[in-house]
């Protein structure tokens, strides 16, 4: 059968009919040519592309790092070290003290994780070990996995708005039955609404942990006779530790960051909060409130420094976490 | 006598510090079958890649010495240059997942920008098909995808993707250890096909598949070509120790 | 002998059960306010929508009705405009860090973008108001999308590269065997095997931020009336959802939780595109 002579075959290969003449032609047609030594330049330019958008991100984090040193300058000079344990933030006598905002910010966060951890851990578990995906039709798993998927997807600002309407009235009543001063905003509520908020990705984080603990290691204790809370207690909790740790700090690193519902709930108050049912401010809400209506350049500044600190806790916590479940994982 | 078609010259290869392919010295001529076996890890692979520069995907990969495909030191050629005119058929059946079968044996020239037009396109497709020995199975499912057909149709298919570019030498890489007995059987039929029309070198770790396939056989071991040599007569009376050795099952 | 004792078991059984059941009742607990939420923003929002709610400006305080058209228009032009910044340089260089698994470079850089999911999302608005915002003189639209997309990037670039990596280099062989150059490799078979899960990466980065608030106080700022220039400031739902939950007016009210109702839907049909995408289009090597 003759062969098929592609259309750019060059006319003076194509007179000789030989196959060795007909195959040469191909990729000797003059085009082909021109666009192989096109194709060393181009995948030059290629892999120089590649490479700066990979310097582009490198760049951006130093960029941000950068902006926000140097933000913080005139604060830092105006202030000192002193900014860190100043119990004052008064804008109007431009007396800048951070204190009641760490305060604020730990306060909540720690709260949100205490109340969040009984509750992330269940569903954890819950998902990871007793309803694991993949296994027979789970109806059940399908739906809770969906419906924390889905909530884990809700605005923070959207949680602000329902913890506003509904969440605040609710502890007011508390307070009320409690015979504290009933704000119904505080410290107290915005940990709530953290809670909520960070439960549904520790679950998911706690649920990829418990999935890495080895098959072999459950069935050498289902083997033995354990029971599976037995199992659960003494292997894969056991096992999960050290990976549970970093889904608690990556979770801790959620909380302290977070700022639209926090700033919607909390009460605004740049005063050092008095216990936990008082209103107050954390790092991330009083930027929030305060930095469009910074009109000195101190003020500004100042903000840009609680900034500064914000990224470095929350970008520490979160390095130290992801690199424990690095190890855990391998 | 006609200039042969691919010399290699006091061939080395390095990866790193480790010499896997130690001054090889080879002649092919066209319409040849070139065999090459020896155990795993003998550097023979690693040979066959050379060829067409695909060693080069590896970073720490080196050579020294010389290849020439027709005359022309392929190290000097560009690598496109030298993968278009000399074709390559892997271990695993490797069709694109994301084109049809239609598109695949094409595929060579559609991702190369060689605009080539509707009837061009279908007679090279039937072509290479046919030559493959693939036609008569596929010829209704051109549109779909090439990595819904069986692992020997797969590779087959591989194979119509190699020829459909015309090369002056194909290289097929142990071309049935993924396959089942009888694709390799089918696939075994095919290169007795290819014979006629193509020149090929096969690297195998199969003996009988080297023996049935080949006009010459070129043995490995330990990354030195130990004997290269009509394929009868190495079978048959083996000049070297090592390969009387390998070939009577002594080797491992 | 007692480990083999029948009552010992069953009563090692019986925790076993009960734990079980402790950890159902917990799981319960915690859905339900979570469920809750939703159906409350459902309740709230039903009732403000209409079709006035899709194409009118808000009213001022006092007349009942008004829409959020501006805050719509807003929404979609900010991410948009973040969508289109970000995909190349998140695509690009989620393609450098799949190329070099190994590079010095690309583990700078992997730590760097693990530096950028971990940043709070106002930081990321006062360095968007510190490098556009000062310097132009004026809140904008664009100095938002330019902070949504530095919010999108570590999404992005993780998914993307997450999908690149699986790709086989026995199918790279193939193509590059083909005398096919390395761009074109990358361009013509890479991306397109790994399409689906590129794509959904990026829906899924879309879908994380269009909710974002934070990033935008203090660079789009809000803008009451509708604007389609990126230079001025705009409005967007998640501004007006903030602004009008802490006003004191319960037509605003009103409006606000309809929008929470439509930024919802919002996000739910991205995530349903992006399952979509993935079982559609998911290519099996």
């Amino acid at each position: 059968m003759p062969e098929p002579l592609p259309t750019f075959t060059s006319k003076t290969h194509a007179s000789t009919s030989s196959r060795a003449e007909v195959s040469r032609s191909i990729p000797r047609s003059h085009r082909l040519i021109a666009r192989i030594s096109n194709a060393d330049r181009k995948d030059q330019w290629f892999r120089h592309t590649l490479h700066i958008a990979g310097l582009i991100v490198l760049c951006l984090v130093i960029a941000i790092f950068l902006t926000l040193i140097v933000g913080s300058i005139p604060s830092f000079r105006a202030t000192g070290i002193h900014f860190f344990w100043g119990k004052v933030w008064d804008p109007v006598t431009e007396v800048f003290g951070a204190l009641p905002f760490l305060a604020g910010t730990l306060l909540t966060s720690f709260l949100a994780l205490f109340i969040s951890l009984p509750f992330s851990l269940s569903i954890a578990i819950f998902l990871g070990e007793y309803f694991p995906p993949g296994k027979g039709k789970n109806r059940m798993a399908g739906v809770v996995r969906e419906a924390v998927e889905l909530i884990a997807g809700i605005p923070s600002v959207i949680y602000g708005f329902w913890g506003l309407f509904v969440l605040v009235p609710l502890v007011r009543q508390l307070e009320m039955k409690w015979h504290v001063l009933p704000y119904g905003v505080g410290i107290f509520t915005a940990s709530l609404i953290l809670a909520l908020m960070i439960i549904p990705y520790a679950a998911s984080l706690g649920r990829e942990i418990i999935h890495m603990v080895p098959a072999e290691l459950k069935e050498a204790a289902y083997s033995l006779g354990a029971t599976r809370w037995e199992v659960i207690r003494h292997v894969v909790l056991p096992y999960a530790r050290t990976g549970i740790l970093a889904g608690i700090l990556l979770s801790l690193g959620r909380a302290l960051g977070e700022t639209m519902a926090v700033t919607m709930v909390i009460g605004n108050t740049s005063a050092l909060p008095k216990n936990i049912f008082s209103p107050g401010n954390t790092l991330a809400s009083v930027i929030a409130n305060e930095f469009t209506e910074a009109a000195s350049n101190v003020y500004l500044s100042a903000l840009i420094e609680l900034g500064l600190v914000l990224f470095l806790v929350t970008t520490l916590i979160h390095l130290i976490g992801k690199r424990i479940i690095k190890q855990f994982s391998t | 006598m006609e200039r042969p078609i691919l010399e290699v010259k006091h061939f080395h290869a390095w990866f790193g510090t480790h010499e896997v392919v130690k001054n090889v010295n080879l002649t092919l001529h066209r319409n040849e079958v070139v065999a090459v076996m020896g155990p795993s890890g003998c550097g023979k692979t690693t040979f066959l890649r050379c060829i067409n520069r695909m060693h080069e995907l590896t970073p720490e990969a080196r050579t020294e010495g010389q290849i020439l495909l027709e005359g022309e030191d392929i190290y000097r050629m560009s690598p496109i240059m030298l993968r278009l005119r000399v074709g390559m058929v892997f271990q695993r059946p490797n069709p694109f997942p994301h084109m049809t079968i239609y598109e695949n044996v094409l595929a060579g020239y559609l991702l190369n920008n060689i605009k080539l037009s509707r009837s061009d396109k279908d007679a090279i497709v039937e072509d290479a098909l046919r030559k493959a020995a693939l036609w008569e199975e596929v010829k209704n499912n051109l549109k779909k995808k090439g990595t819904f057909l069986s692992g020997g149709q797969q590779q087959r298919l591989c194979i119509a993707r190699a020829i459909a570019m015309k090369p002056d030498l194909l290289l097929l890489d142990e071309p049935t250890s993924a396959l089942d007995p009888i694709s390799t059987a089918g696939i075994e039929e095919l290169l007795q096909e290819l014979k006629k029309n193509y020149t090929l070198i096969i690297v195998t770790h199969n003996m009988q598949q080297a023996a049935r396939v080949s006009d010459e056989t070129a043995f490995f071991y330990m990354g030195e070509l130990v004997e290269f040599a009509p394929t009868r007569q190495l079978f048959t009376a083996p000049k070297d120790q090592r390969t009387q050795n390998y070939i009577t099952g002594r080797f491992s | 002998m007692h480990l083999n004792s029948i009552k010992h078991i069953r009563r090692r059984q019986l925790i076993s059960a009960s734990i079980r059941g402790i950890v159902l009742f917990f799981t319960v607990l915690t859905l339900l306010p979570l469920v809750y939420i939703l159906i409350y923003i459902i309740k709230q929002g039903i009732g403000a929508i209409n079709w006035s709610f899709f194409v009118q400006l808000p009213r001022p305080v006092g007349e009942a009705g008004g829409g959020i058209a501006n805050a719509l228009v807003g929404s979609v032009l900010i991410v948009c405009v973040a969508t289109l910044m970000a995909v190349p340089i998140g695509i690009s260089s989620a393609l450098y860090l799949s190329e070099h698994p190994q590079g010095r470079l690309a583990n700078v850089i992997r730590f760097c973008v693990e530096v950028l999911t971990g940043i709070p999302s106002i930081v990321v608005g006062i360095v968007a108001y510190d490098w556009l915002v000062k310097p132009m003189g004026s809140f904008s639209a664009f100095s938002g999308s330019v902070a949504l997309a530095i919010m999108m990037l570590p999404i992005m670039i993780r998914s993307a590269e997450e999908t690149l990596k699986r790709f086989p280099t026995h199918l790279r062989e193939a193509s590059l065997a083909l005398g096919v150059p390395y761009y074109k490799t990358i361009m013509k078979v890479l991306l397109p095997c790994s399409l689906s899960g590129v794509l959904s990466g990026i829906i899924l980065s879309v879908a994380r931020i269009v909710g974002e608030t934070a990033p935008l106080l203090f660079t789009a700022f809000g803008n009451p009336y509708l604007s389609f220039h990126i230079f001025h400031p705009m409005h967007s739902l998640p501004l007006l959802i903030y602004n009008y939950a802490i006003s004191p007016y319960d037509s605003w009210h009103q409006l606000a939780w309809g929008a929470a109702l439509v930024l919802l839907c919002w996000i739910l049909l991205l995530n349903i595109l992006t399952r979509m995408i993935i079982r559609k289009w998911s290519v099996r090597y």
